[in-house]
């Protein structure tokens, strides 16, 4: 594993992302371009953690960054074999066209459907502000 | 009286229920106070539901009195992974985000159970949303292995391993995406059983890799494991991946493998690349007389080889966290589980991000990302295109195999349990942990594992595991049963009354009351 120190991406300690920052575009242009498989930067991680909506903090941010390296690098090795001919299979036991009858079945009761939300307002999931200000 | 009751395996626990020589009250009562007296020890549970338990068992009691004729496994009391989903107990998945949610359904096979009259325990400890092969990254603490507390019990299923093997349930339901049923069972001499995939329904556990997930019995014989199947398996509406075959009796399967103790006829091929650099010495050791006994039970035994098996953890390895990272988007702080409000508030967005911040763990962040990143543009050809197509390489590779012998076999996990802590901060030495159980996985077929002995360096449980065709469920729990016996025969007791007797407290009081 490599014991390399990655780059920080910022010096303060409070979460990296956030919804509405976009550090850097993760490397869209395929296999070419100077990150190829196996190498990940800290300003990708903190991108995918965006995606992800997960806040980290600049030291999880380096942390991963690392480990992220370390098992792309293993798992890499799925490409010495995957050649054009062979067909990717999604699922072990493919089924076609499940479908039941088109009639209204058991469902949950408003009730039961809210009654884990972590706020409701009787008969909604009450959320936040979808929109910032910035939009 | 009540020690001796959890001993019992559950097919002679129903015997001694049907027969009305013991009644379920007592059999659960019995249970219950194993479970107080070694769970501060081995912390299998993350909920017991005792009143619960007592009130079921009193009902199974009193419709067995009425002439009621119930099912096989009537009054058993069994342990459930917190996987599932259950309609009176918190459902987490070992997970923060979801502490204290009480689902407002049953899982398919928790509503079967129920229907067949098993009594539900509790909740079983686990690795956070199934991601591990220790039970250490749960967020509520890990379990412990009943041979040695300073040890593993395996994962993500250690809780219910652990609950078996120490007596606290004779029956458990696990769910094995990359070996989380059959690796446990190995590290705690106890059987797990990964079924073909559709076999048993997942509507209503918290899905980890869709494409990879079975749920399955975990137990401390074969015949216990399938007469569980029996009950949980079969066709769920709800669930669009279940298959429509008709089963047969899986319990009628065992049976007849321990009567006959006989492999005339079977040929069992013993996966070249699943053995040799990398597996401890014992383990091997006692799988190779295993394979000697088969032999000697008129099996043909011959070695086969499935070379893209050594690509199955790389591809296990994306296809995972790509399909965790969507199915875990569910966790949105919107409809279940914990929210966390950022400090001056914040859009819908920023509040998901600081409640996954805070709800989940490491080693559940780190596979959401890999996926996030194995399934980005650029990288998705590259990565999980390419998995997939060893998934497809995997498949061959078991119908090659499979047009000429009857049944795979190999170690079920390359070392016996490993030290609390060993390998927690390195992800990869963990990930190696399920290379024997994975292709199975990926390919859908079944695979069961069961003691074969106790290495001789470190005394601790050595697994079997035996793979068979998809849909062939009913040729493992046979052959299982047989070996099983054979072994039993050979050493005149189960491997799990060789396990420390973690209560001794508890032994002396009983043996004190005998006095």
């Amino acid at each position: 594993m490599s014991t390399e120190t990655p780059p920080t991406t910022s010096e303060s300690a409070r979460p990296a992302t956030s919804a509405n920052s976009r550090p850097v575009a993760a490397n869209s242009n395929g296999n070419g371009g100077s990150n190829g498989p196996g190498e990940i930067t800290t300003e990708q991680v903190a991108h995918l953690a965006n995606l992800a909506r997960i806040n980290l903090t600049t030291a999880e941010i380096a942390k991963m960054t690392v480990e992220l390296a370390a098992i792309v690098e293993n798992v890499a090795k799925v490409t010495e074999v995957a050649t054009p001919d062979v067909p990717a299979t999604s699922h072990p036991i493919p089924l076609t066209n499940v479908y039941r009858p088109d009639v209204v079945g058991e469902t949950l009761t408003q009730e039961q459907a809210l009654s884990g939300a972590p706020e409701h307002d009787g008969s909604r999931f009450r959320v936040s502000a979808i929109l910032g200000e910035e939009q | 009286m009540s020690h001796d009751l959890t001993r019992l395996s559950a097919s002679n626990l129903a015997e001694k229920l049907t027969s009305g020589e013991v009644s379920s009250a007592e059999a659960t009562d019995a249970h219950l106070n194993r479970i107080e007296a070694v769970e501060p020890d081995v912390h299998a549970f993350l909920h017991v539901a005792a009143d619960a338990a007592r009130a079921t068992a009193k009902a199974i009691d009193a419709r067995r009195a009425d002439g009621e004729k119930l099912g096989p496994l009537a009054g058993v009391p069994i342990a459930i992974k917190d996987v599932l989903c259950t309609i009176d107990m918190p459902s987490t998945a070992g997970s923060k985000i979801l502490e204290g949610w009480v689902p407002p359904y049953d899982a398919t096979v928790v509503k079967r159970l129920r229907a067949a009259g098993l009594v539900p325990l509790g909740k079983t400890n686990m690795d956070e949303f199934a991601m591990g092969s220790s039970t250490e990254h749960s967020a509520y603490g890990p379990t412990h292995n009943p041979w040695d507390l300073d040890r593993i019990p395996g994962g993500s299923g250690g809780g219910s391993a652990a609950a078996v093997a120490a007596f606290e349930a004779p029956l458990a339901l696990g769910s094995d995406t990359g070996g989380s049923i059959r690796q446990p069972a190995a590290l705690t001499g106890s059987v797990g059983m990964k079924p073909t995939y559709g076999g048993v329904s997942r509507y209503g556990a918290i899905a980890l890799a869709s494409s990879l997930d079975q749920v399955g019995p975990v137990s401390r014989t074969v015949l216990d494991s399938a007469l569980l199947h029996d009950v949980i398996g079969g066709h769920d509406p709800r669930d669009s991946t279940s298959l429509r075959d008709e089963w047969p009796s899986f319990a009628a399967a065992a049976r007849e493998g321990a009567a006959t103790r006989s492999l005339k006829g079977l040929t069992i091929g013993i996966v070249k690349e699943l053995q040799g650099d990398g597996f401890q010495a014992g383990v091997t050791q006692r799988f190779q007389e295993a394979v000697e006994l088969l032999t000697a039970a008129g099996a043909e035994v011959v070695e086969v080889s499935t070379p893209s098996f050594e690509y199955a953890i790389s591809a296990y390895y994306l296809i995972l966290p790509a399909e965790a990272s969507s199915n875990l988007a569910k966790f949105d702080s919107v409809r279940f589980g914990l929210r966390v409000n950022p400090v001056g508030g914040g859009t819908v967005e920023d509040v998901m991000s600081a409640t996954r911040e805070a709800g989940f763990g490491p080693e559940v962040k780190r596979r959401i990302i890999l996926g996030t990143y194995a399934l980005s543009a650029g990288y998705y050809d590259a990565y999980y295109g390419s998995a997939q197509k060893v998934r497809t390489l995997i498949q061959r590779d078991f119908a090659r195999v499979f047009a000429d012998v009857d049944v795979l076999v190999s170690p079920s996990a390359p070392t016996t349990a490993f030290k609390l802590g060993e390998k927690l901060d390195d992800p990869l030495a963990m990930y190696l942990n399920d290379l024997t159980t994975i292709p199975a996985n990926l390919a859908g077929v079944p695979g069961i594992s069961l003691p074969v002995g106790l290495a001789p360096e470190d005394g601790l449980p050595v697994g079997i595991q035996f793979m068979a065709p998809a849909r062939e469920d009913a040729r493992l729990y046979k052959l299982g049963a047989t070996l099983e016996a054979l072994l039993e025969d050979k050493w005149g007791h189960t491997l799990l009354s060789q396990a420390p007797d973690l209560a001794p407290q508890e032994m002396f009081a009983s043996e004190e009351g005998a006095v």
